[in-house]
């Protein structure tokens, strides 16, 4: 190769490396908690499709949920529990991302005129400004169910069953989380393959297919799963 | 055949560069790229201009020498070296535009030509056996499984050209390094430096600049010796190991 006079900020080598200090300790990072995120949701889903069970059920879910493992866990301990857990795995994942992101700029400053996106799919592009998406919409999402609650109906706000029935009745509301899980599904069907990958479990062909082929299953069952709520209250099928 | 070609000129390092357009005639199908670029340039000596820089040595598709961005694709259409690309992959009256490799680790030297200095900066930390010399130990007294052997034999085709660098839209050269660690990593001479040659080779590729890897797989479709991506997990789990052991 050419051995010409190099401007570039690498010339010298690198002496006493740590693993921890790469790259690819920060993807491990996001896989990790993006993990965490997959079982998360999972979980949530289930929640959500209780709804088809009809208002007791999914109140004594949204219950249970509180008075899981009293008296030796306070009430609402549990859920405290995941939440702290949760912030702290989207804090990692959102840092290590905005991390690699101004790298991946910094790595490439001109850009081709031309450049064509041969094997990649369309979510693996998607990957940055989805997860900005998918961030603006939990902020949303919580504010309304969780912090706010906000009944755009008017009605009560204390009955969690009635408080998403009168919720997903308003068109615009259904549409919001439709857009929201199609990025959700989206950002999955990437994400999962990706985590798989950086964790080092796909090092032959055929792990890599199985890998790719489950993200893509998972993101559609997850993603279509928390869309049949607002889908059928819409429809009328899910009432008060 | 007539094409019209756009392609990036830049008088050196320090100089902004710019596409310029050129017109080139009587282009056989037959030719590779990198003959229809010495047609252009004979025409461009003819006429008293510059001649247009760009990189090649064997022209055989081993050596990892040429390499150009042409119509968006890392050694353009088909999967193989600019030098192994024949115009017969296009058409007349096409336009066909050409780019140097564009990342901040390989600096435009002139034209279409780039220093891959990192790629070696990286080998050294790294992407070698140590061995004390003296007379060759009986070849049988280190043996070697048929499929790590053939996995090795694989990715060591690697020649280090630099298109999964230019390909990458995050500018990460992690599958030239999977392609390294998977090829020593397999063989039993490669283990005593198995996890110092992990981390130091990926702290130097962090350091030269290039981007971090997002497991979208541009690399391998541009890749001309179909380097596959599992060596990314090669790679991934290597690391992952090393940190296990302390490094």
């Amino acid at each position: 190769m050419l051995s010409v006079a190099i401007q570039n900020s690498g010339t010298t080598l690198v002496k006493g490396a740590r693993a921890t200090q790469s790259t690819i300790f920060l993807k491990i990072l996001m896989a990790a908690s993006g993990t965490i995120f997959i079982g998360f949701v999972l979980v949530h889903m289930y929640g959500n499709l209780r709804a088809f069970w009809g208002h007791d059920a999914y109140d004594a879910y949204a219950e249970g949920l509180r008075t899981f493992g009293t008296p030796d866990l306070p009430y609402g301990g549990l859920l405290w529990i995941i939440r702290a857990v949760l912030v702290i795995s989207l804090v990692v994942h959102v840092y290590c991302a905005a991390t690699l992101w101004r790298r991946a700029k910094r790595a490439r400053t001109i850009q081709y005129q031309v450049k064509k996106h041969t094997g990649a799919i369309f979510a693996s592009r998607l990957m940055r400004w989805g997860g900005v998406t998918l961030l603006v919409f939990i902020v949303w999402h919580l504010l309304e169910f969780t912090v706010g609650k906000i009944n755009v109906a008017g009605g009560a706000t204390n009955d969690p069953y009635n408080l998403v029935v009168d919720s997903f009745n308003t068109w615009w509301l259904t549409l919001i989380y439709l857009v929201a899980m199609a990025m959700l599904g989206a950002h999955l069907h990437h994400g999962i393959w990706s985590a798989t990958q950086t964790l080092g479990l796909t090092g032959s062909e055929r792990s890599r297919t199985l890998a790719k082929r489950s993200a893509f299953v998972l993101a559609v069952v997850i993603a279509g799963g928390f869309s049949l709520v607002p889908i059928f209250v819409l429809a009328g099928v899910i009432t008060k | 055949m007539k094409l019209t070609l756009k392609i990036w000129r830049q008088p050196d390092a320090a100089t902004a560069g710019s596409m310029h357009t050129y017109d080139v005639d009587d282009v056989s199908g037959d030719m590779s790229f990198l003959e229809m670029l010495d047609v252009l340039n004979e025409q461009l000596n003819a006429k008293g201009e510059e001649p247009i820089a760009f990189d090649s040595d064997c022209r055989e598709g081993i050596c990892g020498m040429c390499g150009l961005m042409i119509n968006g694709e890392a050694h353009g259409p088909v999967t193989t070296t600019t030098c192994q690309l024949h115009m017969r992959s296009f058409s007349d009256g096409d336009t066909i535009t050409i780019e140097p490799w564009r990342s901040t680790a390989f600096p435009v030297v002139k034209d279409l030509v780039v220093d891959r200095g990192a790629f070696d900066r990286i080998i050294q930390q790294g992407g070698y056996i140590s061995v004390n010399t003296g007379s060759a130990p009986e070849a049988h007294s280190v043996q070697v499984p048929k499929e790590a052997a053939d996995r090795a034999f694989d990715v060591a085709t690697c020649i280090g050209c630099g298109a999964c660098v230019a390909a990458c839209p995050n500018g990460s050269a992690s599958l030239f390094m999977g392609a390294k660690i998977t090829h020593l990593g397999e063989l039993p001479q490669g283990q005593a430096e198995r996890d110092s040659r992990v981390v130091n080779m990926v702290a130097q590729h962090d350091h030269e600049g290039f981007g971090g890897c997002t497991n979208i797989g541009e690399c391998t479709a541009a890749c001309p010796k179909e380097i596959p991506l599992d060596v990314i997990s090669q790679l991934n789990r290597d690391l992952r190991t090393a940190i296990k052991h302390g490094h």
